[in-house]
């Protein structure tokens, strides 16, 4: 069926099943391979993008559900001054090991902060409870989204 | 002169995969590539009596052992794991075969129309019934002193079993490979961390000579000894496939197929039987450790060495009689998980050291630091402890960060506070080292230096930390240094990436050619210097006996744990981690730091929340929705520091650090939920349910 959609700021219309994964048409259908698949059942949050300004599992989002949305990758938000402000702070704090959870955790970092521009320490860790990561422990990552909460004051 | 070594630096990898550009495996393409599916074992334990094969599509392939040109095993320290299964299946999960073709819905659909017809054999399924039944994969011992004289005259003798379980290591990234044949050569490609491995195993599986197989690792996303050896077996599968086939093929792992066949930390069930003096110290110990390998040995025997040359931890014990099995079962093949067989003895040992002094009514630190190995002891195997031991320093510092003292005298029920102290040998095991013969190239091009290892970066920070190392000893900014990609075809075997053997060992080389190179700087535009790893002399090990020095140096710390359990739900709640750890000099302490929390939570997840069990042969927890590892709600507060203590054949005083951390966490997590219920605690992971009966057994 052909649907139509919003993928980062450009309208798209797509010949797709509905039951196809966003998750599968962002990275194979469109090459966006920043979105990342580590468990494929809404667990992890590797392949976190937004669905209308929030943050979605796009592993758990069937392609009926996009229709009329707009979508944005980290393709996409990596050219705006509130990644720089993130990779920043992340490349300083030791937020980012195997880098395999990061663009999901820079997704939900956007997504929290858009919503929350000075998130306490216990709205941070809520705002990443839906990411998982097995290599820092997550103590390096809440700093990093902390000092760009700080720093980047007026940019959300 | 240069700021210290340890100030940190970025991250070299850091904004490639902030950005989402670094490629993993799963994110490569290959022109006209065929995608993999495994079709797996559904029985314990079965003899394959038929397969029924449907009609296959043009472009689609069945690939399995009949396909295999060499050795259809993979190869490792015992090569006896099928590369496809042959006449019998032992665990659920084993590969049968290959389903390979363009379309992945197809190649389900042709999966889903193969029929094994199985006749069912009688499985063993759990440690204990291996025991009984004497299914012995390797059995080691070794003794110190005279442990039978000291049992006699001992004044009490106290008897304890602890148990472990599983651990799956849930790096972020799952299992994958491709692999192509082109200009009659194989190119696999794949996230592990030891492509030397791979190709070694290649060589085998294909019978062809090494100089026609290329094994290059992209971007690996977490490993943590999951990707030691088994990626050696998919690299096998996926070249024998591209090789039928003719075209790259690519064998990428969902999660919960990932979690079903790949390797895990050992279940272990460790028994001690301590011999105490007047006094109530521990004069002798009498330990036997038992593991759970799985159906196949692979690289469980080397485990089972780290693990029973661990079983003293930090402890001066006169009198010592170890003996150490790994039991065949019918359960997925166990393997490399950060710590290596070291965390299972370490937590028994040291919830042993922590019950007795219950027991005798002593603060459990205090009892622990009257049997403390100080410089100049011989290690369990007869060794020798030759550099300072700074535990008297780091236990004062983290008691100070934990106020421990204090804390553990008012103590408050479903509140609790316990320490832990530990060690870890730096580098391989034993002979290890020179077996291997690790080797380093530093080319110099112009300005830039060229850094040829087959070390990878698996999120740990290698390449930063080795790269820093050059670049610090050779006076160069970070940017001149460059990093060759870890390619058989363009790196010399610097051995593989494990036992936290990276920034001591293959750093130290680096180190050492730095000192060559920056002599002859002004020689030529272009040359290259290289170095072997040669065994210091003063070192000496046996491995028929198992007497020596198994390890060059050791790096050491201490943990102090805070919880507090819920008095309904009995959750733990994990409050604050103080943690100090000597390991000798910090190459970069950001990256450390990394680290050191990252080993802390996945040992606190161990200790805890991460229960992985088996019934009958099956998994019970098969996908990350009942397999839970700490989430950010999970963890607690981290608070780390080093002390210094540079170790003289170390690069800038290095030793080893990665696997430490996880070592240290466990027990004192568990100490701190043994003081807040005031029980003995025997078994890891501790479930709310397990504590709730052993607090209503109590009242």
């Amino acid at each position: 069926m052909k649907i139509e959609f919003v993928l980062n700021y450009k309208p798209q219309i797509i010949e797709v099943d509905l039951a196809r994964r966003l998750l599968d048409i962002l990275r194979e259908d469109f090459g966006l391979t920043g979105v990342k698949e580590g468990c494929g059942e809404g667990e992890c949050g590797a392949c976190v993008v937004l669905m209308d300004g929030k943050a979605v599992n796009s592993c758990l989002v069937p392609a009926g559900n996009i229709i009329g949305k707009s979508i944005v990758t980290l393709e996409s938000f990596k050219k705006t001054e509130r990644y720089k402000m993130i990779e920043s702070c992340f490349l300083e704090a030791g937020s980012v090991q195997c880098g395999f959870c990061t663009p999901g955790i820079v997704m939900a970092t956007e997504s929290l902060l858009n919503e929350n521009p000075n998130p306490t320490e216990k709205e941070i860790k809520e705002g990443l409870s839906g990411n998982l990561c097995r290599c820092t422990g997550y103590n390096m990552i809440f700093k990093g989204i902390h000092q760009a909460a700080e720093r980047g004051k007026g940019l959300w | 002169m240069r700021e210290s070594i340890s100030k940190p630096i970025q991250r070299v990898d850091g904004s490639a995969k902030i950005s989402g550009e670094a490629k993993y495996i799963g994110d490569m393409h290959f022109e006209n590539m065929l995608f993999a599916k495994t079709l797996r074992s559904s029985r314990v334990k079965a003899k394959i009596k038929s397969i029924i094969k449907p009609e296959l599509p043009e472009g689609y392939f069945i690939v399995d052992k009949d396909d295999v040109p060499g050795f259809n095993r993979m190869r490792t320290v015992v090569s006896d794991h099928p590369l496809f299964a042959e006449d019998n299946v032992e665990y659920i999960g084993q590969p049968i075969l290959l389903v390979v073709g363009p379309e992945r819905e197809t190649i389900y659909d042709i999966i889903t129309h193969i029929s094994i017809v199985y006749d069912d054999l009688e499985p063993l399924y759990t440690l204990e019934e291996a025991e009984a039944k004497s299914t012995v994969f390797t059995d080691y011992h070794y003794d110190k002193g005279e442990p039978d004289k000291a049992f006699a005259v001992a004044v009490t003798i106290i008897e304890d079993e602890y148990h472990t379980g599983y651990q799956e290591h849930v790096y972020l990234e799952p299992q994958g490979m491709a692999a192509e044949y082109r200009d009659d050569t194989m190119f696999v490609y794949g996230s592990m961390q030891c492509p030397f491995y791979a190709e070694g195993a290649l060589t085998e599986a294909l019978g062809w000579d090494a100089k026609r197989i290329r094994v290059i690792q992209t971007v690996t996303g977490g490993a943590f000894g999951g990707k030691e050896e088994f990626p050696s077996l998919t690299a096998c599968q996926v070249a024998v496939a591209a090789l039928k086939t003719k075209r790259p093929v690519t064998l990428i792992y969902d999660r919960d197929e990932d979690i079903i066949c790949s390797t895990k930390r050992h279940p272990s069930i460790v028994r001690y039987k301590a011999a105490l003096n007047q006094n109530n110290d521990v004069i002798a110990l009498d330990v036997d450790v038992l593991l759970d390998a799985g159906a196949y040995n692979g690289l469980s025997p080397v485990v089972l060495q780290r693990a029973i040359f661990s079983v003293t931890g930090v402890y001066n014990y006169l009198h010592l009689k170890v003996r150490g099995r790994n039991f065949m079962t019918n359960n997925v093949p166990s393997g490399a998980y950060r710590g290596f067989g070291a965390p299972q003895t370490i937590f028994g040992t040291e919830m042993l050291m922590h019950n007795i002094a219950l027991k005798i009514g002593v603060d459990p630190l205090d009892y622990k630091m009257r049997h403390m190995l100080r410089r100049g002891d011989p290690t369990c195997m007869g060794g020798k402890i030759r550099d300072i031991v700074k535990l008297p320093e780091i236990i004062t510092r983290v008691t100070e960060m934990s106020d421990y003292r204090n804390k553990v005298q008012n103590n408050v029920k479903y509140k609790g506070i316990g320490a832990s102290l530990f060690l870890h040998g730096c580098g391989f095991t034993g002979n290890g080292e020179q077996t291997i013969q690790g080797k380093i190239i530093l080319k110099k091009s112009g300005e830039n230096v060229i850094l040829k290892v087959s070390s990878t970066e698996m999120g740990q920070g290698a390449e930063t930390v080795l790269r820093k190392i050059v670049a610090y000893s050779l006076d160069l900014p970070i940017e001149k240094v460059l990093c060759e990609a870890a390619d058989t075809g363009l790196v010399p075997d610097s051995g593989p990436t494990v036992a936290s053997r990276t920034t001591m060992i293959v750093g130290g080389l680096l180190r050492q050619a730095c000192l060559e190179l920056k002599d002859r700087w002004d020689e030529a535009e272009e040359f290259e210097v290289s170095r072997s790893y040669k065994h210091p002399d003063f070192l000496n090990w046996d491995n028929d006996t198992f007497q020596g020095d198994a390890y060059p140096v050791y790096s050491w710390g201490a943990n102090v744990a805070e919880v507090e359990i819920d008095p309904v739900t009995y959750e733990i709640n994990v409050k604050k981690i103080s943690a100090v750890y000597d390991v000798g000099m910090p190459i970069d302490e950001t990256t450390l730091r990394g680290q050191m929390q990252g080993g802390i939570v996945q040992g606190v997840g161990w200790a805890t929340i991460e229960v992985m069990t088996t019934d009958k042969g099956k998994l019970i927890q098969k996908n990350l929705t009942d397999y839970k590892v700490p989430t950010s709600m999970d963890i607690p507060k981290i608070d780390c520091e080093f002390v210094s203590n540079p170790y003289e054949f170390g690069p800038f005083g290095a030793k080893c650090a990665g696997e430490l951390p996880f070592v240290g966490a466990p027990p004192a997590v568990v100490a701190a939920v043994s003081n807040a219920l005031n029980v003995p605690i025997y078994s890891i992971p501790i479930t709310p349910e397990d504590l709730m009966e052993m607090d209503s057994h109590e009242n």
